[in-house]
């Protein structure tokens, strides 16, 4: 009983709307005048609303500014060349951005997708090169190692219950010490994957629709996957389950939704996408290399943080973050283009990190 | 439910075939026939490595990581001086390249462990420094390599490459190869943002051998020569070489001369000036065999080769025996050496062939 | 009003010598329950009698250590809410009812998703969003709950009664037998609070039994054809809101009267 009265109080204190609502008391219809809310909102509430209904809003109109504003201060960064080399460069974070959205969805994270990478594009050129496989035996086999990661990230928290961070932090030094065990820290250079294994460079092929507007087949493949994520998540079963398990696990779970194979599928499909990342990270470099790729596990979280997906899962969209690699890309790009120390493009990025982190949670507390 | 998600793996399996397939009607699969010398080599010695060489010293190895070859060939080079000598190397990596914390307690335990001398390249040239004096009050010789302490002086000795030397070698090459180098374009390619030490002399001593004025000698971006038309950041991998260059090339496409701290960043600069469709003179420093092979095959001009292998090995050395080498002339350390590799030697500036580079080469 | 009225007809739900222990600790004792066709049966006990215990047991969430449940006078078993919902019986949680960032018409069809007719249903899993938007309007629209525009808003963006209402409105669309109801009107305030039990008596007069369990006595008595009173493990009584007064119950539910077997009493 007390409680109850606490949480009625707490609502009446926070909710000034249902106040009001109340104190216009239309008995019998009060479900429906509760819902006409739209007389007692500031134009602040409004916003928040409108945001709230609207995720890839706000990272747009950021990525449109952002790219407004270096087209005019300068002026070689508005150029087909320039433009095109963005996308390139967002290329792997925006595919393992894929991976990490999915991921977050669920409300859990991913710290392995950067060493999943590496270690699928190492297997693939060394067993191609090294090994004289056939290449696409070999491409088939470093996609399949993607997928194995995943599942055993998948299997680590949904059978033995550790916190996704927990798990895929053990998993991320798992991961990268057995690619740099496999690939004995050789590098295999461009000269010799392009003799014995051309078609693992095939994502770095370009393909050049204007003059000067260079298209990596990359490039493509990255918003294919984009087009065919955006529909798995909006127009299946399967994404309407990866949403409703990060938003509240314990009402799919009442409602019959196997959270747990859902968890499953998720990081299964991560480490796959981390798999693919790894041919189209052999296609950016031109070469396999064994060093690390440092950043791309925060590098993927940034850009799904900036592209408005909240880190407390079941909210957010895939397109956000493409779009936000792209915000990331225009600031490095840009910000180069008008003469900034290196450094200023990771306090730039910082920044935008903390403003989306604190939008959402403004946005998420809407209608409390 | 299993059969839902696998239907939607099959699915993306499907797609990537797709992409695939297409990318098979362009270009199949190349010749097979592996000549991977170097893979089986590595793979001996990895086993050598594991072998207990057993006997009365242990001379401990402390390295930044175990992923970058050049710490590799380190500990190889280590490791068969001490097979070599009857004495025990106990080898210890940190996680990355500022891992300070995994050095101190490799120092420790190498304390504890009364072995005669340790060997570090530090992670934090200035944080390690209390912990080192700690090992030299217990009686352990200490031997900077590759990096100096900061102080100097807080190691018995410092076996490094003389950076400054190996930059400024590649910077009058460069200088002397190009047709107008008073109206040379040159992008800069570094390592990170903090400016470590390496970075930094390997920069102004490729600005110096250039011919420009580098303003203070220990940071690099406040020189104010025209030439110059950007500096950025590559981590030393092939993705930040080619990100970079991109954006350099976005700032002036006519760029003739790009100075890179490494060989990863060289390749991944390359990268970038091919997809581009541009041409430019790459000079880099380190003399890994890929970076060699990239020499030889002129996608970079030449580039400047250490030997981490003998630093190690005059490391354990001078360990062992107690023997400390003095410093080297005009330097406050022991220079283990630095060549210029290139197959267009020019006057007045000494090189070696790739040929010697392919058989001195690391990693 | 009669006060046994078992003998009239078959109960929908029945639960026969319940009995649910953890380790120790004793839930329910060998406690009986009966709902019948057409009424609002609510459930109250002091916390810690029982009653949650009770009602798990019954949609499906515990399965009971003795004792027996029939629908319509046929023994079933649950092993999971999911058992339980496919034979009829639809629960609306107290905190857990709806999943706040999915939007009215996917919390409607939440874990039962209409899919797209083909193969593009039955291989690739597409949903059919349009009948399902239909749909969730049309069952909303039927409860008198239309005022709900935008079938396409997160349901975080309602109000708390509208929330409720969209959670009473899937029950009531999927329930064949019985909706249980978990302290719908919890945290609710004043007005929501009535709108949600006209619902509620709405849901009756289409002809499912309801099942609520709650703490709020004027509200009990508002709705309520018989109350259903759990204290220490087990039924003690079961009387009408016409023949007891609020402090009657309270007093039953504490242990304050006893009950004899002709004014509603159990043994």
């Amino acid at each position: 009983m007390v409680s109850d009265e606490k949480t009625t109080d707490d609502r009446a204190e926070r909710r000034p709307t249902d106040q009001l609502a109340a104190a216009e008391g239309i008995a019998g219809s009060a479900v429906g005048d509760v819902a006409s809310f739209e007389q007692s909102q500031s134009p602040l509430d409004r916003l928040q609303r409108f945001l709230h209904s609207r995720p890839l809003v706000s990272p747009s109109v950021v990525l449109l500014l952002a790219f407004l504003f270096f087209s005019i201060a300068g002026d070689r960064f508005f150029t087909a060349t320039n433009t095109s080399t963005i996308l390139a460069q967002v290329m792997i974070i925006g595919t393992l951005g894929i991976a990490q959205t999915l991921v977050i969805l669920t409300g859990g994270i991913d710290l392995s997708v950067g060493a999943i990478t590496l270690f699928a594009s190492v297997v693939m050129g060394k067993l191609a090169v090294g090994w004289g496989w056939n290449p696409w035996l070999a491409l088939l086999f470093g996609i399949g190692i993607g997928l194995a990661c995943g599942a055993a990230n998948g299997l680590l928290v949904t059978r033995l219950k550790l916190p996704p961070f927990i798990a895929t932090l053990g998993t991320l030094s798992v991961f990268g010490a057995l690619a740099q065990w496999f690939s004995e820290n050789q590098t295999l250079r461009s000269t010799d994957v392009q003799e014995q294994a051309s078609n693992l460079l095939w994502f770095g092929r370009v393909w050049e629709p204007l003059s000067g507007f260079r298209v990596t087949y990359g490039v493509v493949f990255m918003l294919l996957l984009y087009a065919f994520f955006t529909f798995a998540l909006s127009r299946t079963t399967w994404g309407e389950h990866v949403y409703a398990t990060g938003d509240e696990p314990e009402t799919a779970r009442l409602v019959g939704i196997n959270t747990s194979r859902v968890l499953l599928s998720v990081y299964v499909v991560a480490g796959l996408l981390a798999g693919l990342a790894g041919w189209l990270w052999i296609g950016r470099i031109g070469a396999v290399s064994p060093i690390p790729i440092v950043n791309a596990n925060l590098e993927s979280i940034t850009a799904v943080v900036i592209g408005g997906t909240s880190l407390f899962g079941g909210r957010g969209l895939v397109l956000g973050t493409l779009i936000g690699a792209l915000i990331v890309g225009v600031f490095d790009s840009g910000l180069s283009v008008l003469g900034f120390e290196p450094l200023w493009r990771v306090f730039a990025i910082g920044v935008l990190v903390l403003v989306a982190v604190a939008l959402d949670q403004w946005i998420r507390r809407v209608g409390k | 439910m299993t059969r839902r998600w696998m239907m939607i793996v099959a699915m993306l399996a499907g797609l990537a075939l797709f992409a695939a397939a297409c990318g098979g009607s362009a270009d199949t699969s190349g010749d097979t026939s592996a000549e991977d010398g170097s893979t089986e080599e590595a793979a001996a010695d990895g086993a050598s490595a594991a072998a207990d060489a057993g006997g009365d010293g242990i001379v401990g190895l402390i390295t930044k990581n175990e992923t970058n070859p050049f710490f590799v060939k380190m500990r190889e080079g280590a490791q068969a001086k001490a097979d070599e000598l009857g004495v025990e190397l106990r080898a210890f990596a940190g996680e990355g390249d500022d891992d300070n914390a995994s050095q101190v307690q490799a120092l420790e335990d190498l304390i504890a462990a009364d072995a005669t001398g340790v060997m570090i390249t530090p992670a934090d040239t200035i944080a390690i420094v209390p912990t080192v004096e700690k090992a030299r009050e217990a009686g352990l010789t200490v031997i900077a390599l590759d990096t100096p302490l900061d102080p100097l002086d807080a190691a018995d000795a410092t076996f490094a490459t003389d950076n400054f030397r190996a930059g400024e070698l590649i910077g009058e090459w460069a200088a002397a190869t190009i047709d107008d180098p008073d109206n040379a374009k040159i992008a800069l390619l570094n390592i990170n943002p903090n400016q470590p030490t390496v970075g930094v002399l390997r920069n102004q001593g490729f600005l110096t051998g250039f011919g420009i004025d580098v303003g203070d000698p220990n940071m690099w971006g406040d020189e104010d020569d025209p030439r110059i038309v950007g500096q950025d950041v590559t981590d030393g991998n092939e993705e930040g070489g080619r990100s970079a260059m991109e954006r350099l090339i976005a700032i002036d496409p006519d760029i003739n001369v790009v100075y890179t701290l490494n060989e990863p960043a060289a390749a991944g600069a390359k990268l970038a000036l091919d997809a581009a469709g541009l041409e430019a003179l790459i000079v880099s420093v380190d003399g890994s065999c890929p970076g060699v092979e990239d020499v030889a095959d002129g996608n970079v001009g030449a580039t400047a080769m250490q030997f981490p292998l003998l630093m190690a090995s005059l490391g354990v050395e001078a360990i062992a025996t107690g023997e400390i080498p003095p410093n080297s002339e005009g330097i406050d350390f022991y220079n283990t050496g630095v060549e210029l590799i290139t197959d267009a030697p020019v006057d007045g500036v000494e090189s070696q062939t790739t040929e010697f580079g392919l058989e001195n080469c690391w990693g | 009003m009669t006060t046994t009225p078992t003998a009239t007809a078959t109960p929908v739900l029945e639960g026969r010598g319940l009995t649910k222990r953890f380790g120790h600790v004793t839930a329910i004792e060998d406690s009986n329950f009966e709902l019948l066709p057409g009424e609002i049966l609510a459930v109250i006990g002091d916390n810690g009698a029982g009653k949650s215990s009770l009602i798990k047991c019954l949609c499906g969430a515990y399965t009971p250590d003795e004792g027996e449940i029939l629908l319509d006078g046929e023994p079933v078993q649950f092993r999971s809410p999911i058992d339980a919902r496919a034979l009829g019986i639809e629960t609306v949680y107290q905190n857990l009812a709806v999943s706040p960032g999915r939007d009215i018409a996917q919390n409607m069809y939440l874990g039962r998703e209409r899919r797209k007719p083909g193969v593009m249903g039955s291989l690739f899993r597409v949903l059919d969003k349009a009948y399902m938007r239909d749909h969730a309007r049309q069952q909303l629209s039927d409860l008198g709950l239309l005022t709900i525009q935008d079938i396409t808003q997160a349901v975080e963006t309602l109000s708390g009664g509208q929330r409720q209402g969209v959670a009473v409105a899937r029950a009531a669309a999927f329930a064949t037998r019985v909706v249980i109801m978990d302290e719908p009107t919890a945290a609710l305030g004043v007005k929501e609070s009535r709108r949600v039990l006209e619902l509620i008596k709405d849901v009756r007069d289409r002809g499912l039994p309801i099942i609520l369990i709650s703490h709020n006595m004027p509200h009990v008595f508002e709705v309520a054809d018989r109350i259903h009173i759990h204290r220490l493990g087990r039924r003690v009584a079961v009387v009408s809101p016409e023949s007891h007064t609020m402090s009657d119950t309270v007093a039953i539910m504490t242990g304050a009267m006893v009950v004899s077997p002709e004014e509603g009493g159990t043994p």
